[in-house]
């Protein structure tokens, strides 16, 4: 079980290292498209051109990465498939109808039907690319929050498995909203600081000043205003959990007897397990009761209460999650976040009115802060599927007892072979990422690598007026 | 629509999106085992493998469509099936991320070892994954060890691997191959004929022999009763079509008579697996039926719909899209012999 359980956290967070870029990515693509094609300045096509071709490495990756969860629910968790199937159907078949045809037909219009179609349906080609995966992150995310909290369905009352009663419920819960709008504003919040550091590492070397200083300056006042956003969503979001899995946020801020009115925030705990107390801890008094209820006199019911209560509800047994996991990746979700938002605005003052820092620290630490909400997006989901845990499917379904039949050895080997292949493509990946980020826009005359040169306008005019 | 029926019609359904997935597919297969059996040099192969560069990835959504409407219209089926073909799909799904990479990192870099090594990988991807996909589904005709509850009991390794399996993903190798080549052909400009033609009579011949071996003892072993026999002698009949007017240059009519072929096949998996869906080796009693594995009424009436408008919604746009891009790749478009 362990293992499956490793080979599912290998494969998922790796699979999430590429898709906050894609989500993120699509619509600064389509942006400079729709920009290019309203202004026809070139210099926009350049763009588009060099952002585009970022996006395609990493989708490449993101898709194929994937495919594997689709399959993996089936071979490693069979248990869980069956009970969950009637409910995930309708989501899943609708991610793939919907939402996966849909961007990968668009995105081979939009990269190879440059000279084959009208200008104005080239256009819409991309922005129908960003569409799908925006409801692909809506479709999977309706799947994962009724793994959080499950809604609009009964048990069969012969084979106990999950049957659905209301798909309504399933999509429109507000956890599946808000998650949504949380993933979406973690999607482009990496991928605005993707623009601000490529920007920030040509602007230290003196190349395509006049482009990347418009990349740097957009992508700052995007930056800020998503990490806003995201920011209050992620409120909001903490709130209905508080809610919905109260064990889970009793974790992520360690609190083990429930609070009075008041309540201090921890910002340094070193929970104990064992003694399920903490053994030291650091807190802002007041703050607690604020974010998590958003008054002043909430109180939060502590881990060991709400322990005392499943055990009545659903039997004897560990009903906790790893404090020290959900407490600190929670804490590293948001540091990480906050830290680029912070960066961003001492950029934006730095460069206010033209100006151009000449520090090579300052535009060092702009490059690397690409780094920080990929960091911020992994332990949010760390954070989340940690936290639900011991359930699978919370309050039906235990980790435990979702795994397939299948043998220590097999699972042992295909995770080793997943370690392998998963290092083996990151790595390359990386790299082909790094060299295309450094190579820069390219003239527009010049195709995107590959990519057919234009057709002349006669030939294609035949079809298209 | 009441539950049973709706169970049938998505045994269809399924039936219906996996044969669209190898008509789709096999080309993209073939056209990347091709690469290395025709393509010269790197600008040889590039030039090929951008035949199919705008729409392979949309063509293997539908492998993706096929899993998952196993997994919603009949969660026990995919529960016990899948941990049951573990090692097939762990390596199926192992190809499919390698194969992505090699087509669209091939190009990232200009050096000839850069591009041998990643087109080797579309070469061997290639003809993995219809092999795999082969031995799945003529594994799951086979049945596996399943129990009482439904669960899969066997040992993951061998229970979807057999004579019999490995005899239906090798038809399919050679299906693609043959698939592969009618389509350069309609693709690639006339210098290319000459070289692509061979390809596509041997491997069509070899086709014709693999699949009426196949679906002579799909027939005697699984489906001895007039409909089989009907559909098997369908997959016959189109493939050895498919030879005969490729022969006469007729490509069109070729690629169209390895579509038939190919849904006569899927078809003919499906009508030996009727009415059941998972045949267990244990007992017969164990044995996953299309009404017993079925998902909830609510369950299947929202699939339904999804189905209606999702599936001809995608085959208007990815036709409109194969439209697009219809015809030999034009010079301008092969002047820029390297893939994206």
């Amino acid at each position: 079980m362990d293992l499956s359980r490793a080979q599912f956290a290998l494969t998922t967070l790796f699979h999430f290292l590429f898709v906050p870029l894609t989500l993120g990515l699509g619509p600064w693509v389509a942006i400079f498209e729709t920009m290019r094609y309203r202004t026809g300045d070139e210099r926009y096509g350049r763009l588009s051109r060099f952002f585009g071709s970022l996006l395609l490495i990493n989708f490449a990756i993101g898709v194929a990465s994937g495919i594997i969860q689709e399959f993996q629910f089936g071979m490693n968790w069979a248990v869980f498939s069956r009970f969950v199937g009637d409910i995930f159907g309708a989501p899943l078949a609708m991610e793939g109808l919907f939402a996966f045809f849909l961007e990968s037909t668009f995105l081979g219009l939009w990269v190879f039907g440059r000279g084959r179609l009208p200008r104005a349906v080239h256009l819409a080609s991309i922005w129908l690319f960003v569409l799908g995966t925006w409801l692909s992150a809506y479709f999977i995310l309706a799947a994962n929050s009724f793994m959080q909290n499950p809604v609009g369905f009964t048990l069969d009352p012969v084979s106990g498995d999950a049957v659905l009663t209301s798909l309504g419920e399933v999509f429109f819960q507000p956890l599946t909203v808000w998650a949504w709008l949380h993933t979406i504003g973690g999607g482009i919040i990496a991928a605005t600081v993707f623009v601000f550091g490529v920007s920030a590492y040509h602007l230290k070397r003196g190349n395509h000043v006049d482009l990347m200083r418009k990349t740097f300056r957009s992508a700052i006042i995007v930056g800020v205003l998503a990490g806003g956003f995201q920011f209050v969503v992620g409120d909001i979001l903490g709130v209905i959990m508080v809610d919905k899995q109260p064990m889970k946020m009793a974790a992520a801020e360690a609190v083990w007897e429930t609070t009075g009115p008041c309540a201090s925030l921890g910002i340094i705990a070193i929970p104990d397990m064992a003694a399920r107390d903490n053994s030291f801890e650091v807190g802002i008094p007041c703050l607690l009761s604020i974010v998590a209820t958003n008054s002043l006199d909430g109180e939060v019911v502590g881990m060991n209460q709400l322990q005392a209560q499943y055990e009545e509800q659903y039997g004897p047994g560990n009903y906790t999650p790893s404090v020290w996991i959900a407490f600190y990746s929670f804490r590293a979700m948001m540091g990480f976040g906050l830290i680029a938002s912070a960066w961003m605005v001492v950029a934006w003052w730095l460069t206010r009115r033209g100006r151009m820092p000449k520090s090579r620290w300052f535009w060092g630490i702009s490059i690397w802060m690409i780094a920080m909400p990929w960091l911020g997006n992994l332990f949010g989901w760390i954070f989340t599927e940690n936290g639900r845990q011991p359930w699978v499917v919370y309050g039906l379904l235990k980790t435990e007892d979702a795994v397939s039949d299948i043998s220590v050895g097999l699972v042992a080997t295909s995770l080793v072979a997943f370690v392998v292949l998963y290092t083996i493509v990151g790595l390359v990946e990386f790299v082909i990422m790094r060299r295309y980020a450094i190579r820069g826009p390219q003239d527009v005359s010049e195709p995107m690598p590959g990519e057919p040169p234009p057709v002349p306008a006669e030939s294609s005019r035949g079809w298209t007026s | 629509m009441d539950v049973v029926t709706l169970a049938y019609v998505f045994f269809f359904v399924i039936a219906f999106v996996w044969s669209v997935f190898l008509f789709l597919e096999g080309f993209d297969f073939g056209v990347g085992m091709l690469t290395r059996l025709v393509g010269r040099n790197d600008a040889e192969r590039g030039v090929i493998l951008r035949a199919i560069g705008p729409n392979w990835d949309a063509n293997e959504v539908w492998l993706l469509t096929g899993g998952i409407l196993i997994f919603a219209a009949f969660p026990p089926w995919y529960a016990a099936s899948f941990p049951s073909a573990y090692i097939p799909l762990l390596l199926l799904v192992f190809c499919l991320i390698v194969r992505a990479l090699a087509i669209e990192y091939r190009s990232k870099r200009p050096t000839h070892r850069w591009m041998n090594t990643w087109d080797w990988l579309t070469f061997a991807t290639g003809l993995l994954l219809p092999l795999l996909v082969g031995v799945f589904w003529a594994g799951m005709v086979h049945g596996i060890p399943i129990n009482a509850e439904g669960r899969f009991v066997g040992d993951s390794l061998w229970s979807h691997i057999n004579v019999y399996s490995v005899l239906g993903g090798l038809a399919l190798v050679s299906y693609c191959i043959a698939h592969g080549s009618v389509f350069l052909r309609r693709k690639l400009d006339v210098d290319w004929q000459a070289r692509l033609t061979p390809w596509a009579l041997r491997s069509g011949a070899v086709t014709v022999v693999l699949m009426t071996i196949f679906s002579v003892w799909t027939v005697l072993a699984y489906s001895a009763d007039g409909v089989g026999i009907a559909v098997a002698a369908v997959v016959v009949l189109a493939f050895a079509a498919a030879l005969i007017t490729d022969r006469q240059g007729r490509t069109l009519t070729a690629f169209w008579f390895n579509g038939i072929g190919i849904c006569a096949f899927m078809a003919q998996i499906f009508v030996a697996l009727f009415p059941n869906v998972l045949p267990s080796t244990i007992s017969d009693g164990y044995t996953l039926t299309i009404e017993s594995a079925a998902a909830s009424s609510t369950s299947l009436n929202i699939l339904a719909i999804t189905a209606l408008i999702g599936i001809p919604g995608v085959i208007a746009y990815q036709s409109w899209s194969f439209w697009v891009f219809r015809g030999r790749l034009r010079p301008s478009e092969l002047a820029q012999s390297a893939y994206k």
